[in-house]
């Protein structure tokens, strides 16, 4: 090859192409090699300095939560056929494929009441950016209204591409845990392209999610004013909460790690995206569709690829040009596990532990309610402004038990100093639960007799 | 599919899209896209017209017509303001393959420059653009 072009060695076609200002001009300050065994002891060290939700009682949640994932899952992930391909852009030889993607969407659909979905994109706070450039193609308008209860993450995701987009992002406030409805309606108006809040909300609270979206639609004044309504939904929840479809959302996004996949250090995992058929081509992603082969047989292929990069380029719905397959098939082997019946038992259950957890936490010394706002599977308590929250968390993991995520380390807002945010599944058994206010009590008591003490 | 052809009573953009002149006062504007460009597109699936009332400016795009496999800019032949857009198109699209000067007419304009006219091509300079 090097013959081909007319250059003496590899050394000499790097001189001639890259320009010596940029060239490090020294070998690679890199340690030594090491053995394989003494690389495996190096990398089990490392791992060591981890905890898993295996190795503690673990109530950590905020978006990404700790439920059992049955062997059948991996058992099917784990077949090369669906581990190993690429994207199935040759239907002929994909549609086993093809055919979980439109199970996928068609569970997803079913789980959010509208009537169509993506084969997913790749989590949770990217697809709800990805739902403000959708409003900004549909309406041509420029501000996005956010409900301060949509996930930390999903705000800074938002205002990241919404930078790009030249679109500005408004924030509302809450009030007692939940959407401040008259500052929501007062904040939307004829400018506004999408109008944005999460349900459960991210302090775990219960929106009234049909109220939220028809002060939306109101609030612009008139049909064709109205805002794309777009709600960041936890797919656990909608076993026991009305689907978004049904309370007058226009799109429903989330993320779809409780679904079948582990906490795995934070993914990957997928988000989900659907909407009313009219946003059909402004959605981003993969779209699988049914059809018939040559010969009548029904069959599946991508559909609607004019909406994405590889055919409209820089007019392309978004920059995304995959699905995350492989955790999406988990997500819908999940949901038929489960079953109609089963979701919503499992929504019962969290139900019932949830506030059986809040009641426990807030009869401590030292703990009360940051809302009082009906929840699901998370709730969210403050300790006493005397108390050091990273103190007690401290205390706690050395006994085994993770409390959950300190608020304000993710939100940076005065009013959640001190708050504590305790996630609950299936696997936080009552007794766990139980565990949980024991030590719970235990560490802000011996904070609280510490702090007494002058330092 | 229609067959290939380029009727004399049309102007054309290089574009490959084509203005009629209407008869009567109000010389509105029916525009389309010639039957080259339906051919080079395949099977049309899609094509949304803007609203009454847009406006058009000669040489830009003002729409998107989509087949399976390819999305392309529809270029304003004429600048002027909607006055008229073809229904039809969103629930059979495949009329502008069949009928591109006929049935598959997508907006009519006010035209705002009648001037403009002059920078457009007859039937004969169109189809020596599409070479051999």
């Amino acid at each position: 090859m090097l013959a081909t072009i007319g250059v003496g060695s590899v050394q000499e076609l790097f001189d001639c192409q890259i320009p010596a200002g940029v060239r490090l001009g020294r070998a690679l300050d890199l340690p030594a090699g090491m053995g394989e065994q003494d690389v495996y002891a190096h990398l089990r060290e490392l791992a060591s300095r981890n905890v898993s939700a295996e190795q503690e009682i673990s109530f950590l949640g905020a978006g990404m939560y700790d439920h059992y994932v049955p062997a059948l899952i991996d058992m099917l992930m784990e077949r090369s056929e669906f581990l190993t391909p690429y994207t199935p852009y040759q239907p002929e030889i994909s549609q086993g494929g093809l055919q979980v993607m439109f199970e996928y969407q068609t569970a997803i659909c079913e789980l959010t009441g509208l009537p169509v979905s993506n084969a997913s994109v790749y989590e949770g706070p990217s697809a709800v950016a990805a739902a403000g450039y959708l409003a900004k193609l549909h309406n041509g308008r420029d501000r996005l209204v956010v409900s301060a209860g949509l996930h930390p993450h999903s705000i800074q995701t938002l205002r990241t591409l919404a930078h790009g987009y030249g679109m500005s992002v408004v924030e509302v406030p809450l009030v007692d845990g939940v959407t401040d409805v008259e500052a929501w309606t007062e904040a939307i108006d004829a400018d506004t392209s999408a109008a944005i809040f999460a349900q459960p909300n991210f302090y775990g609270a219960v929106e009234d999610a049909a109220a939220l979206s028809a002060a939306a639609k109101s609030a612009a004044g008139g049909e064709g004013k109205a805002p794309v309504v777009v709600a960041q939904v936890d797919p656990i929840a909608l076993g026991v909460l009305a689907a978004p479809g049904e309370c007058g959302v226009d799109v429903a996004v989330g993320e779809g790690q409780p679904l079948g996949n582990r906490l795995d250090y934070g993914g990957p995992s997928f988000g989900l995206f659907a909407a009313r058929e009219e946003y059909l081509r402004r959605m981003p992603g993969r779209i699988a569709g049914e059809t018939v082969d040559v010969a009548g047989r029904r069959g599946f292929v991508l559909t609607l690829q004019t909406r994405e990069q590889h055919i409209r380029r820089e007019k392309a719905t978004s920059n995304i040009c995959t699905s995350q397959a492989l955790n999406a098939l988990a997500g819908v082997v999940y949901l038929a596990w489960l079953g109609r019946r089963g979701i919503v038992e499992l929504g019962e259950l969290l139900l019932a532990r949830t506030h059986y957890a809040r009641e426990t936490l807030t009869a401590l010394e030292g703990v009360e309610a940051l809302h009082t706002q009906p929840v699901i599977r998370e709730l969210a308590v403050r300790l006493d402004p005397d108390i050091d929250l990273a103190a007690v968390k401290a205390r706690c993991a050395r006994a085994g038990v993770n409390p959950g995520v300190d608020i304000h380390a993710l939100t940076a807002r005065e009013s959640d100093r001190g708050g504590l945010l305790v996630a609950i599944t299936e696997q936080r058994a009552r007794a766990d639960i139980d565990r949980l206010a024991d030590v719970l009590g235990a560490a802000v008591a011996a904070e609280r007799r510490r702090e007494a003490v002058p330092a | 599919m229609s067959d290939a052809g380029y009727p004399d009573d049309l102007l054309y953009h290089p574009e490959h899209d084509w203005a009629r002149i209407e008869a009567g006062e109000s010389q509105e504007a029916t525009l389309g896209i010639t039957w080259y460009a339906q051919d080079a597109l395949g099977e049309v699936v899609f094509f949304e017209a803007p609203a009454v009332g847009t406006r058009l400016v000669q040489g830009s795009p003002y729409a998107e017509v989509e087949s399976v496999k390819a999305v392309s800019d529809v270029v304003a032949p004429l600048s002027g303001e909607i006055v008229a857009v073809n229904d039809a198109l969103e629930d059979s699209p495949q009329l502008i393959n069949e009928d591109p000067y006929g049935e598959g007419w997508m907006v009519r304009i006010a035209p705002s420059d009648p001037g403009e006219r002059e920078q457009l091509m007859d039937a004969e300079a169109y189809s020596a653009t599409l070479g051999g």
